[in-house]
């Protein structure tokens, strides 16, 4: 089995009208065991830009405070919060400068840009960008995601309708997945507020 | 290459004789092609890689005061992903017995079915019910006869005779034992810790389907490989019952209700960059 399926995950964001939402699933195993019901894979970067990792855990968080420590650097100097492209620049950067010995994670960056424009793209775990219009996932169950966004997705969804949409696509892919699921994450990003909301799965 | 199976004939002397030409060939194990190759057993062992990891199981049984309970999950999983969530592992082999299903699906399905026509035929020969001691060890038979060649299949026969209840484990490595309590599959190790610690010989049947359904709950839970709906069968001196069928999805909720959340969150201040 791969490292990247060592604890399982499932990651996705998708983007509304003037809004997206980024989504994971909360299950911590090693192989088929579960070990944690409550793990975190999303993490907020300011106000308006998170970060999902999918992949081994142990990557996950040390990435993630590697990016919270340049972010709060760029933070200093700059006196303003990162683009979420010039923040994709950033993961991709210190994702390909370990090329020969990788971090086991495969990012998604969502983010409000300029005059609140959303952003959304996805990396493999060396940094390669693919940037996309609509939506990403990332993780064990992706194969089973993209064929519930593909099918689920709709262009220009008001936030409420974006909610229901990915976390739908999210419950229903993981269902398919013996790795990820036990649960669901789900955060929405509009201009003026963040929800954050649990979600009750199967527990099986 | 034809195996030798004459050995496992143990029923030439039915009434009438089996001269018909028909019961020879219902009574041997069935006998399959070989595959004609010059490395056999490195094809043996790509074949078995593509048959075995048909599924991650939990499935258990138990002897107490009123019976035996047998109880199984219903997911079918091929790697990570899972092909099924409802399949049938608990095998109606005839009124009073049943098998369980844990290992390649299609193997164990197979070798159930044949063996409820073995065991249908020592009916009509003997005017009397085979007893789970005997049918478990016809199955064994058949398997350890194909030791070696990727069969796989763990079960359970559990079932009531003439003696009473009976349970046996058998797999297809040759093993066979008896015994009172059983778990079986890739989520036992979590199963037999619930069955474990819940069992008492004299419980009555309500308890000990509860036990039963708890220790397949608690299996899908830690286990990825099982899941889906926990069924549980009882098997008494009139034969067996299914007592229910409960989907893991709502036995969760039922079991840790969730709390509803007071209010929602308000938002809070970024502290200052």
């Amino acid at each position: 089995m791969s490292i990247f399926e060592y604890n399982g995950s499932a990651v996705v964001a998708m983007v509304g009208k003037n809004c997206f939402a980024i989504a994971s699933d909360r299950r911590l195993g090693v192989n088929l065991q579960t070990i944690a019901t409550d793990f975190q894979r999303i993490f907020k970067i300011h106000d308006k830009l998170y970060i999902g990792l999918s992949g081994l855990a142990t990557d996950v968080q040390t990435l993630y405070q590697r990016l919270i420590f340049r972010h709060k650097l760029y933070q200093l100097r700059e006196e303003r919060d990162m683009k979420p492209q010039t923040f994709a620049s950033l993961v991709s950067a210190l994702l390909y400068e370990k090329r020969f010995g990788p971090y086991f994670c495969m990012p998604v960056i969502a983010g409000l840009g300029d005059d609140d424009a959303p952003f959304i793209c996805t990396m493999d775990c060396i940094g390669a960008k693919e940037l996309a219009k609509d939506f990403v996932v990332s993780g064990t169950a992706s194969e089973s995601l993209y064929g519930a966004c593909e099918s689920m997705y709709k262009p220009n969804m008001e936030p409420e309708e974006l909610f229901e949409t990915i976390s739908q696509a999210l419950l229903s892919s993981v269902d398919r997945d013996c790795l990820s699921g036990w649960g669901g994450h789900v955060l929405l990003v509009t201009p003026t507020e963040v929800q954050e909301r649990t979600l009750k799965g199967r527990m099986d | 290459m034809k195996l030798d199976l004459s050995g496992l004939q143990s029923f030439t002397s039915i009434p009438g004789g089996a001269v018909d030409g028909l019961g020879e060939d219902i009574f041997a194990a069935p006998s399959f092609q070989l595959p004609a190759c010059s490395d056999f057993d490195g094809f043996q062992k790509d074949a078995i890689q593509m048959v075995k990891p048909a599924k991650g199981t939990t499935t258990l049984a138990f002897i107490f005061k009123e019976g035996v309970i047998v109880a199984a999950d219903s997911r079918a999983s091929m790697g990570g992903y899972i092909s099924s969530q409802s399949v049938k592992k608990i095998i109606e082999i005839n009124p009073y017995m049943l098998g369980t299903m844990a290992g390649g699906a299609a193997d164990c399905q197979f070798w159930h079915r044949n063996l409820g026509i073995k065991c249908r035929l020592h009916e009509l020969a003997n005017k009397r019910r085979i007893s789970v001691t005997g049918a478990s060890k016809l199955l064994a038979n058949i398997l350890y006869s194909y030791r070696g060649m990727g069969l796989s299949v763990g079960t359970m026969i559990a079932g009531w005779d003439e003696k009473g209840p009976g349970l046996y484990y058998v797999d297809s490595e040759g093993g066979r034992l008896k015994g009172t309590r059983f778990s079986v599959g890739s989520g036992s190790p979590y199963a037999y810790g619930v069955l474990d610690s819940g069992y008492r010989f004299d419980m009555p049947v309500e308890e000990a389907a509860e036990l039963a359904r708890r220790a397949i709950y608690h299996a899908t839970f830690r286990d990825g490989a099982s899941g889906g709906v926990a069924s549980v069968y009882h098997v008494g001196p009139d034969g067996w019952k299914k007592l229910s069928g409960d989907d893991v999805g709502e036995l969760h909720y039922k079991y840790y209700p969730v709390a509803p959340t007071p209010v929602e969150q308000e938002m809070t201040d970024a502290p200052a960059a």
